[in-house]
């Protein structure tokens, strides 16, 4: 028995349908799209009036499990996800233990399948330990699931070991995803360095932190002719950067979160923990290119950084909390309600950097887009629909989000996860 | 003017008018101290309890007396920080000591904004003893209070603040109210100790000492730490001594009615020399003298007593 969503108009990132379609789902995969597709006991969504997506893909997750299970679980999180109307996602290697051998990677993988709401990717560390020191066993890494690797949380600060990555990983052909942000510069940094820093008293992290690792690792991919793909960019130079990188040929591609393009570091000066987040929250000029980066592909790709924390976790003074605010459930009503509704980016293009581009980027087959032959996943959304932000709304373990009270429009209704309703409104 | 504030957490959020009825208030107070019998029965039958988790002598003890003074009952908790950084939060500590019924809490911490925290948190009143780099306010009311007292006036004043500003919660302070009250600020420190953007605050910025020296009414010599040479912001303490440190031939050039402030402890010899810290141009012991009264004034209005 399959599933067939009747009445959809089906939003790709090459085109919107102009006229709704019937699609039906068997076997994990989309096996016909047609008009008035006759229903032979198959299960019926209609999606009449809503917005018919390839599932969403968010390659930057921090799932903290295991190690972490008071702050989110790969089940928990599974359900953010699914709710955000995300069917894959990668999460970070900064766990404990840290997702440096094949073991964790095979835990995390089976646990994912036994919760069986969305893919969970794990993202492989660069370093053993993420100590910048030795190179993990990347081959092994890729054979148990690994598609790319990242230190994430912290860059990899030695600049031959970086090369060093870059070049074993382009032989393996898998991804490497810096951390922009060079430590000693950042030196005990709180929020971004500027007025407001000054004005509240809390220490700085400038821009260059981020910057000079930016270019760093352009360089260096240049150079090797390997390709690198920059995390959470958060600064108009980074993007200028990247275009400049673009423009040469380089293979570089960038993600932004959308935390980055909505609020500026004024949003730190209440001292509310959950703006305090890696990079830090920029200035509206930053927000502005950012924006701009991502209309014009400089920027392939929203990522969510999801980093949940416990209230006790973050209610230790600014100084004191972790990095990192959750973004699973709220960056596709983010995104429509700061990019697509104010024309920045139409619904396809949203389409290409929330579900193709990461798939491309990271190698996913068969996924990015609504076609015959590819997985059944798939996101119904109603991209006029407004609904607000609320701490009890949040289906993630952690509530740590500056986004509370907030309108959004944009609203997930199905999610499909290879071709079962994983999800529903 | 009623004062309608139940804390006193910094001086940016504070009024002018706000400000203006603290040191009117001190004013009053001040007298009390110089009495014979030294106390007044504003505060009696309220606890007040200063938290601090930062080491300090002279702004505890003053609240204290200023509290002690008002005939509040008083209790010190000097908390080390190791043990609240595991387990119990600097939340729980607070509303453990609030559970025993306090009236006032008189914080001091190394985070700022640890205090906004606290005020969201308790139910009590908080006055913040300061918060990281953020404000230090009655540090400034004692200030603002001693130069009113100097040149009768605060509107109109050339104030220096001298020193590492980028780490000063009495730098912040001070910008915030002097400014409010209409001096003008021009803050002079190495260009690695200057926050970016101080500008901003409404501020000029000048990094030659000897012209602020001069075209100043007043300056405000900074507490240098000496753990900022090792966190590579200066050279030397030599060099910074010789850059920004204040000695008598540097205020010999300066303007004759100049007078210089410090909020102490002093590094003798680093941001001022001996002579100039205990020369006739130097009004420390009247700030301290002055801290007592301006700290009782805003523990009396904070907590609401009526005479």
């Amino acid at each position: 028995m399959g599933l067939l969503i009747k009445n959809a108009i089906i939003v790709n990132a090459d085109k919107i349908w102009d006229k709704s379609q019937d699609i039906l789902c068997e076997d994990g995969k989309i096996t016909q799209i047609a008009s008035g597709i006759a229903s032979a006991n198959h299960e019926i969504i209609d999606a009449v009036g809503k917005k018919v997506l390839p599932g969403l893909i968010d390659i930057h997750t921090h799932l903290r499990q295991p190690g972490r299970e008071d702050k989110e679980t790969i089940e928990t999180g599974s359900r953010a996800a699914v709710k955000g109307g995300f069917t894959s996602i990668m999460c970070m290697p900064n766990t404990n233990p840290i997702v440096d051998n094949a073991m964790v990677v095979e835990f995390i993988i089976r646990e994912a399948n036994r919760v069986g709401l969305c893919n969970v990717y794990p993202i492989g560390a660069i370093t053993k330990g993420q100590q910048d020191g030795e190179l993990t066993d990347m081959a092994e890494l890729k054979a148990s699931g690994c598609l790319a690797f990242s230190d994430d949380g912290k860059s990899v600060l030695n600049s031959r070991l970086f090369r060093l990555a870059m070049e074993y990983a382009k032989m393996l052909d898998v991804l490497i995803i810096e951390h922009c942000q060079d430590p000693l510069l950042t030196a005990g940094g709180v929020m971004n360095e500027g007025v407001v820093s000054t004005r509240i008293g809390l220490k700085g992290d400038p821009g260059i932190a981020e910057t000079v690792t930016v270019a760093r690792d352009i360089e260096i991919a240049h150079y090797l002719g390997a390709r690198v793909h920059l995390a959470h960019m958060s600064l108009k130079r980074s993007c200028e950067l990247i275009r400049f990188a673009k423009s040469q040929g380089i293979k570089v591609t960038a993600e932004a979160c959308p935390h980055h393009f909505v609020l500026t570091d004024e949003a730190c000066s209440g001292f509310d923990t959950s703006t305090k987040v890696n990079p830090p929250l920029r200035s509206q000029e930053d927000i502005d290119a950012i924006k701009e980066a991502i209309a014009d592909g400089t920027i392939d790709c929203i990522v969510t950084d999801h980093a949940p924390h416990t209230k006790e976790d973050k209610e230790v003074g600014f100084d004191g909390a972790p990095f990192g605010l959750i973004g699973l459930e709220t960056s596709l009503g983010l995104t429509i309600t700061e990019l697509v509704h104010p024309r920045i980016i139409d619904l396809s293009q949203m389409v290409d950097r929330m579900s193709r581009a990461p798939a491309r980027i990271v190698g996913l087959a068969n996924k990015g887009e609504i076609k015959i032959g590819y997985d059944a996943d798939i996101t119904i959304i109603d991209p006029d629909k407004e609904w607000t932000v609320t701490k009890e709304g949040f289906v993630s373990k952690s509530k740590n989000s500056p986004f509370i009270g907030r309108k959004l429009k944009g609203f997930v209704e199905y999610t499909i996860f290879g071709g079962k309703a994983v999800y529903k409104a | 003017m009623a004062w309608k504030h139940k804390h006193l957490l910094g001086l940016e959020e504070l009024s002018r008018e706000d400000i203006e009825l603290i040191l009117e208030t001190a004013k009053s107070f001040k007298e009390v101290s110089s009495r014979d019998i030294k106390k007044v029965p504003a505060l009696r039958g309220k606890t007040v309890v200063t938290l601090f988790f930062e080491a300090s002598t002279r702004t505890r003890i003053s609240f204290e007396l200023a509290a002690k003074r008002l005939s509040a009952d008083t209790l010190n908790i000097a908390v080390n920080v190791s043990s609240t950084s595991k387990g119990e939060t600097l939340l729980d500590t607070a509303r453990n000591i609030e559970a025993m019924n306090v009236d006032a809490m008189v914080v001091r911490h190394s985070s700022s904004g640890s205090v906004l925290l606290l005020a969201e948190g308790l139910k009590c009143s908080v006055v913040n003893a300061g918060d990281g780099c953020r404000e230090h306010p009655t540090q400034a009311l004692l200030d603002m209070f001693t130069l009113q007292e100097k040149f009768g006036r605060i509107e109109g004043l050339k104030v220096g603040i001298i020193g590492d500003i980028l780490h000063s919660r009495v730098a912040r302070s001070n910008i915030w109210g002097l400014t409010k009250l209409g001096a003008k600020v021009t803050v002079c420190g190495p260009a690695t100790l200057m926050p970016r953007g101080i500008e901003a605050l409404g501020v000029d910025v000048c990094y030659d000492l000897k012209k602020v020296l001069k075209q100043s009414d007043a300056v405000i010599a900074l507490r240098l730490q000496k753990e900022r040479q090792q966190d590579r912001f200066l050279p030397s303490m030599r060099e910074y001594s010789r850059l920004f440190g204040i000695n008598q031939a540097k205020l010999s050039e300066g303007s004759d009615h100049l007078i210089v402030m410090h909020p102490g402890p002093t590094n003798r010899g680093v941001e001022l020399s001996a002579d100039v810290a205990d020369g006739k141009q130097s009004v420390i012991l009247d700030q301290v003298t002055n801290g007592v009264a301006v700290r009782m004034a805003v523990l009396y209005l904070v907590l609401g007593t009526k005479t």
